[in-house]
């Protein structure tokens, strides 16, 4: 079975404009970045975390902290999943204690990831408030999660995957739609 | 009962005979052998492309009754004899109570009289108990029937006793078989000492433990003047000692099982149980070493050892299992497979091994396949190969690490005394 | 990914890939150490039980801790108190922890091949937490880890390892994961306590302390079994102390940044003095930290994919 790429369904362009408009969003949701700090899932949620934090810098002309989050300990489909993910490193560099983190991911989907990320930051301490931004918003939830930031609402059906590609991670910026297909 | 093998190739050392033959049995002794031989109101076994040999014997085996009949018995350990091709057992003395008084030799050959499928030749004890320290009374074993004395299973760690038993031994011209092992250089082992005990974290047994004795032994035996087998031997050391000691003219005679000269102690990678024998399977160069021994004569014969044991008795931790495997339902076949068809050992060589040099160690008499002798007869084909599937023995064992091999050389008829102990299932159509 | 098969019962058995994957994971799972929270969620609902044949409070209060950590349900079964005493086989005591539902058995025994026969026996993850002299992967593990974390790297080190290599099963362990990643290994120690063809595990076999820390860049020290000295193996601990136990005199003939470890409980004065045990060489505190984040790092990646029982892909 192979992936084929079905829809681009955001560029380059589309990428950056969604994520200067989820920046003016956690701003004005946060009312500044006294206490805001932001946290990318692995592998994507990582530097869409950093290219938002930039984009908050930008508006605000500070600097923001920025942490990588490993849920893979805290999947819930450990036992049936055929391929063990390898597990690497969390590095948040900051007490996330009494802060207003921002987590941030590529796609949410069934929202079990962010079921993880959850449980994962509250491992490590307290925070006042947790938000969700993501860049696409598949549907098909299964556990009640929902994101406070959307680049973009893509409507799929269940056998479509969602690919997002990023320059840091895969040399080219687009979200595109695929599809299994029998070879 | 009369039986014609028609078409065989007779293979018969002592006779110097290996030709095409018809073999007439009758009255369980052979009464003809001949080019064509046509006689009326006979079974008839067609064996064209089977040979016919003089009986098979195995000269070390563990029948275990009386005591450990759970393991085996007379009867199933004959069964699986005659399975095997062996027309004889000579079975060792560590029963329960032990064969160290006339006694205990009689029950063994009066059950063997009545459940035993080919003949039974006991070994009695050399010292009462098998303890090493009081001679058992050899006039009275012999008496009783022993063929040999043996401590089998325990060395005889006193010199002085050793000495005392060959010098008393001759006097019943027996032979005194030698389990050779010096028990403080063995003690605590569970494999051969070397890379792969090693690597494997198990204590080690010494070549030296082994070749230790068998010096001593032949010392003794030249001291003494006895007649000396030694038992399994299994480094290239204790080759070279009996080799030199037939050199010099003295009375010693020895035997290899089957898997001394098929298996290294490589195959205990894994802990597989049933390869935990005594003495140990050795490295490879001891292999070869036996291997040459048995071509060129120096071993005298192949017995198996044959050491049924329970699935509780193995199925533990490695250094835990009780030693032994059993043997005599896969000899012939490993020998075939792994000496004859190599080129290593003639057909010739390996009756030999099989047949008469056993019967000389024992001092039976082993006229072979010529008229008015015993009819003792195996017939085997050595081309035909079969998967080694312990379900199917006869031996109410299962322990032998050689599961799933495929061997040549089947048992088609084993002949005790004109009987047929055991025909293959299906080999060749009667008439 | 992850290991080829459903038990640890060996470096031997793994590849260096396998090796380093654990040592990668066991990267991640050392940051618990700084957390207030100690746990994960990632084993929940799984049962791990230690059966322990010979006493050990180190290493069976790693695994517990370990699998604690990740949420497994532990329980420890000391041959004191289980039904061994009562003469029950080894087979019969797996297939009883195996019926009350453990998925892991974490097996500590005198014997070599036990845990191998134990695998053999369940379906459940066996890991061979010591078996006689033949090996301690875990133990290994944690030494190939705390040698790449002082050092960076193994491979092309030169690690000597000093003492009873005969009755070791740290040693063989270290051996096979020291040569695996493209370590040279040197194993010293009184010609009575060397294993025979020792050398044909790739290592270099010297008597002499002084040839085997010359230019070593580690150097592992092993525990002496005072009751060995009966058996006549050495002639004294006076003896054995004086030639191979490692002092400061001793430590000043190695190279200046050598890095020192020794398995633990160590007897102090008699393989290494304690002033070298606590000097800054020695990592051997970091050695016990670093062995619950590798055991970690095997109950997850023997805890993955496909069923129980099956080889994980």
């Amino acid at each position: 079975m192979t992936l084929v790429d079905k829809a681009q369904i955001m560029d380059g362009d589309g990428m950056r404009r969604a994520i200067v408009r989820i920046a003016h969003e956690i701003l004005e949701k946060n009312r500044g970045t006294e206490n805001l700090a932001l946290v990318g899932i692995r592998t994507r949620g990582f530097p869409l975390a950093e290219r938002l934090a930039a984009a908050i810098g930008q508006i605000e002309q500070r600097s923001l902290a920025v942490g990588i989050l490993d849920i893979t300990l805290y999947r819930d489909d450990l036992t049936t999943i055929d391929v063990q993910p390898q597990v690497r490193k969390t590095e948040i560099p900051f007490d996330v204690t009494r802060k207003d983190i921002v987590l941030v991911d590529d796609v949410i989907f069934t929202g079990r990831t962010a079921r993880a990320a959850l449980d994962a930051i509250m491992d490590l301490g307290r925070p006042s408030r947790i938000h969700l931004a993501v860049l696409v918003d598949r549907g098909h939830r299964e556990v009640p999660i929902r994101p406070d930031y959307v680049g973009k609402n893509v409507p799929t059906s269940r056998r479509e995957i969602i690919c997002v590609r990023l320059k840091e991670v895969d040399g080219r910026d687009e979200v595109v739609i695929q599809e299994p297909q029998d070879s | 009962m009369r039986l014609l093998l028609k078409g065989g190739r007779v293979v018969d050392p002592r006779n110097g005979l290996d030709e095409t033959r018809d073999v007439l049995i009758e009255g369980g002794k052979v009464l003809a052998v001949d080019a064509t031989i046509d006689a009326e109101g006979v079974r008839t076994l067609g064996v064209e492309g089977k040979v016919v040999v003089p009986g098979l014997i195995d000269m070390h085996v563990h029948l275990r009754e009386p005591g450990r009949e759970d393991e085996e018995t007379i009867e199933s350990g004959t069964r699986a004899a005659a399975r095997g091709g062996f027309v004889a057992v000579a079975c060792m003395p560590n029963t329960n109570p032990p064969l160290d008084t006339g006694a205990a030799v009689r029950f063994v050959v009066s059950r063997a009289r009545e459940t035993g499928h080919v003949r039974v030749l006991p070994v009695g004890a050399i010292t009462k108990g098998l303890a090493g320290a009081e001679l058992a009374e050899a006039g009275e074993l012999r008496r009783a029937g022993a063929v040999a004395v043996s401590d089998d299973g325990h060395p005889v760690m006193n010199s002085g006793i050793m000495r005392h038993a060959m010098e008393y031994a001759c006097m019943f011209d027996l032979p005194i078989i030698s389990h050779a092992e010096d028990a403080e250089l063995s003690a605590g082992g569970a494999m051969n000492e070397g890379y792969w005990s090693t690597r494997l974290g198990l204590p080690g047994i010494p070549a030296a433990a082994e070749e230790a004795m068998v010096a001593r032994d032949i010392l003794l035996a030249g001291l003494t003047g006895a007649r000396l087998h030694i038992a399994h031997v299994s480094t290239a050391g204790s080759v070279e000692l009996v080799r030199r000691a037939k050199e010099k003219g003295v009375a010693v005679t020895c035997e290899a099982t089957p898997h001394h000269f098929s298996l290294t102690d490589e195959a205990v990678a894994g802990y597989d149980t049933n390869t935990k024998v005594n003495p140990p399977l050795r490295c490879a160069s001891d292999v070869e070493a036996v291997r040459r021994g048995l071509a060129d004569g120096v071993i005298d014969a192949i017995a198996s050892d044959h050491a049924p044991h329970t699935v509780e008795e193995k199925e533990v931790e490695y250094e835990l299992a009780a030693f032994g495997m059993i043997g005599l339902e896969t000899s012939l076949a490993l020998a075939v497979t792994g000496l004859v068809r190599p080129g290593l050992l003639t057909l010739d060589q390996l009756v030999e091994r099989m047949s008469c040099g056993p019967a000389r160690i024992l001092g039976l008499d082993w006229p072979g396949i010529v008229p008015g002798a015993e009819a003792n007869i195996t017939v085997i084909d050595p081309d035909a190969s079969f998967l080694v599937d312990p379900a199917e023995f006869a031996s109410l064992s299962r322990n032998t690490p050689f599961a799933g091999r495929r061997l040549f050389g089947k048992v088609a008829a084993t002949i005790v005394a004109g009987k047929l102990a055991y025909e293959a299932p299906g080999v060749w159509p009667t008439r | 990914m992850a290991l080829k098969h459903k038990d640890l019962l060996g470096l031997e058995y793994l590849d260096r890939d396998e090796i380093e994957t654990i040592l990668d994971t066991a990267v991640p799972m050392k940051e618990i150490f700084t957390r207030d929270i100690k746990k994960l969620p990632t084993l929940r609902g799984k049962t791990m039980v230690n059966l322990f044949y010979e006493p050990s409070t180190r290493t069976r209060t790693s695994f517990e801790l370990a699998g604690k950590w990740m949420s497994a349900d532990v329980t420890n079964i000391a041959t004191s108190t289980s039904s061994v005493a009562k003469g029950e086989s080894l087979k019969d005591t797996a297939r009883t922890i195996e019926a009350l539902g453990a998925n892991f058995i974490v097996i500590r025994h005198q014997m070599a091949g036990a845990p191998h026969l134990v695998a053999r026996t369940v379906r459940a993850s066996v890991v061979n937490a010591g078996d006689g002299r033949h090996e301690h992967p875990t133990q290994a593990l944690l030494d190939l880890f705390t040698i790449r974390e002082r050092l960076g790297r193994i491979e092309g080190l030169k690690v000597a390892i000093v003492g009873d290599i005969l009755h070791s099963r740290v040693a063989r362990s270290n051996i096979w994961g020291l040569t695996k990643l493209g370590a040279h290994v040197t194993v010293c120690g009184p010609r009575t306590l060397i294993p025979p063809d020792v050398s044909r595990m790739g290592v270099e076999v010297t008597t002499s302390l002084d040839e085997a820390l010359a230019g070593s860049d580690v150097v592992n020290v092993l525990r002496m079994q005072l009751e060995r000295q009966k058996k006549g193996l050495f002639p004294s601990i006076r003896e054995y102390s004086d030639l191979y136990g490692l002092t400061r005199e001793k430590v000043k003939k190695c190279k200046p940044d050598v890095l020192i470890l020794h398995p633990g409980p160590a007897n102090l004065g008699v393989e290494i003095t304690e002033e070298v045990a606590e000097s800054p060489s020695a990592a051997v505190h970091q050695q016990v930290t670093n062995g619950v984040a590798c055991r970690m790092a095997v109950l997850y990646l023997l805890s993955g994919g496909g069923k129980p029982g099956e080889v994980a892909a």
